[in-house]
Parts: structure tokens; C-alpha cells; sequence
């Protein structure tokens, strides 16, 4: 199945992309397991992803948790903590 | 009692006008003893700013918003909420974004609007990055600590 994948802020300029569709391989089941294997695509993820923790991610536009199950998602976010208002 | 108050959440790249958000709540009704608008302004940062650029998430933004709104609608007795933010380039000086919160007595407006800012700064996908007056680029502004732990009084108490 592919899956959207969307990039905002410092994290969309270091992966050099606003958005990407993806077939996600055997095994990804978790945000966590995601950003492991994002993290290994290059050296713009590398840069992105060097500190997973910081990364926040939403699930079809709504913010989840690292450990959270992704399967059945149409569109992941990845971007910094946000700073709005 | 009346209805339950539907929220009014707006991103848009234009300005507002404040008098006449507060206006659009109050007009026509006799019931609402207190509004409180909150507005949120461009800093020029003794003169090195020359603007923000809002990146906001599309869709996203007006969900979360909404999901927070209708949270502070559930919480407060409120008679009318409107939350807008804006997203582009903003000058020093030029509005970001407006609260409106309006209530029989002052004490759930005032809450309200603060709970909804609170909400807002740490969980509306929006992110700053500075245009300094120099020329130069001056990066992503960061996520404050302060603004994490000004989102986590209103948690309830376990």
C-alpha cells in the first residue's frame, strides 16, 4: 500500500521535499519503526531525522505518539514542535 | 438553555479585523455579558526582525484548532468562540493571530481564551521562520519550553 508522506518546516527543507508517496516495507508497523527506516534513505533524512525524539508526527491530520501503530494510514506528517500563535 | 456554541475557526493568509469579529458574536443578542479577544502580533525584535514567515499545515490546522475549540466550548459556559490564524509573510507590527471568547460573566471568557492559546501555540501545526532585517536569513524559531508547560496546567488533575 503507499502512503503519503508530508514535510513541514526544517524538516521538509533538510529531506529537500514537501511530500513524498512511499511503499513502506515489511516491518514498519510503528511512527518509531518509520522514522528508523526514513533516517536510512539518505543524508537530507539523516539530517532530519538525527534526533527522532524532538520529530512530531501526525496520522491523517492528527498528532500521534512514536509508539502508535501505522498501519491503514493515507497521509503521515513529519515536522519540529510547533510554534504558531 | 441555549444551543451549543459552534466554534468559528478560520487560517487565511489575509488580516482580520477585530471590531468587527467581536461584533459578529455579540450582534443581534442581549445574553453576552463579556468578551474577551486576544491578539497575537509580529515582534520587530528591537528593530532585526523583518518578518515571519507562517508555514501552517492545510487541513490540519483548522482540525486541530477546531478540536481545541470544541474542547473550551465543552469546558466553559460560552456564548461564542472564533479563533483565527493566519499564515504567510507577516510584518512587525501586523496581527498573527485572534482569540474571541464570549460568555455571560467574564470569568469563562478570560479562561477560555487563555486555555485556547495555550492549546494553540503548542499543537496547531503552524512554524515561524525569521526574515531578519539584514538580509540574512535567520532560520526556524523554536519551540519554547515555557509554552509546553503553560498547555499542561490545564490538564486535569489525575
Amino acid at each position: 500500500m503507499t502512503t503519503r508522506l508530508i514535510y513541514f518546516a526544517w524538516v521538509r527543507e533538510r529531506i529537500g521535499l514537501p511530500e513524498e508517496d512511499v511503499d513502506l516495507p515489511a516491518g514498519i508497523e510503528t511512527v518509531a519503526d518509520l522514522l528508523r527506516w526514513l533516517k536510512s534513505r539518505g543524508e537530507g533524512y539523516e539530517h532530519a531525522l538525527q534526533y527522532p525524539d524532538v520529530i512530531r508526527v501526525a496520522i491523517n491530520q492528527e498528532h500521534v505518539e512514536h509508539r502508535e501503530k501505522i498501519s491503514g494510514a493515507r497521509e503521515i506528517a513529519l515536522f519540529p514542535p510547533m510554534t504558531g500563535g | 438553555m441555549s444551543a451549543a456554541v459552534v466554534p468559528t475557526v478560520r487560517i487565511q493568509r489575509e488580516d482580520f479585523d477585530v471590531a468587527a469579529e467581536i461584533a459578529r458574536l455579540t450582534q443581534g443578542r442581549a445574553d453576552i455579558g463579556a468578551v474577551v479577544t486576544f491578539s497575537g502580533l509580529c515582534r520587530d525584535e528591537q528593530g532585526a526582525l523583518a518578518a515571519l514567515e507562517l508555514e501552517h499545515y492545510p487541513g490540519m490546522a483548522e482540525a486541530e484548532i477546531s478540536r481545541i475549540a470544541v474542547e473550551a466550548v465543552q469546558r466553559w459556559p460560552l456564548q461564542g468562540l472564533t479563533a483565527i490564524h493566519r499564515h504567510g509573510k507577516i510584518a512587525p507590527g501586523d496581527n498573527i493571530v485572534l482569540v474571541v471568547a464570549a460568555s455571560a460573566h467574564r470569568q469563562a471568557a478570560f479562561e477560555a481564551a487563555n486555555f485556547l492559546m495555550d492549546y494553540l501555540k503548542s499543537r496547531a501545526p503552524f512554524w515561524k521562520k525569521e526574515h531578519r532585517a539584514d538580509g540574512s536569513e535567520g532560520g526556524w524559531v523554536d519551540a519554547k519550553e515555557a509554552d509546553t508547560k503553560a498547555a499542561q496546567r490545564w490538564k486535569p488533575s489525575e
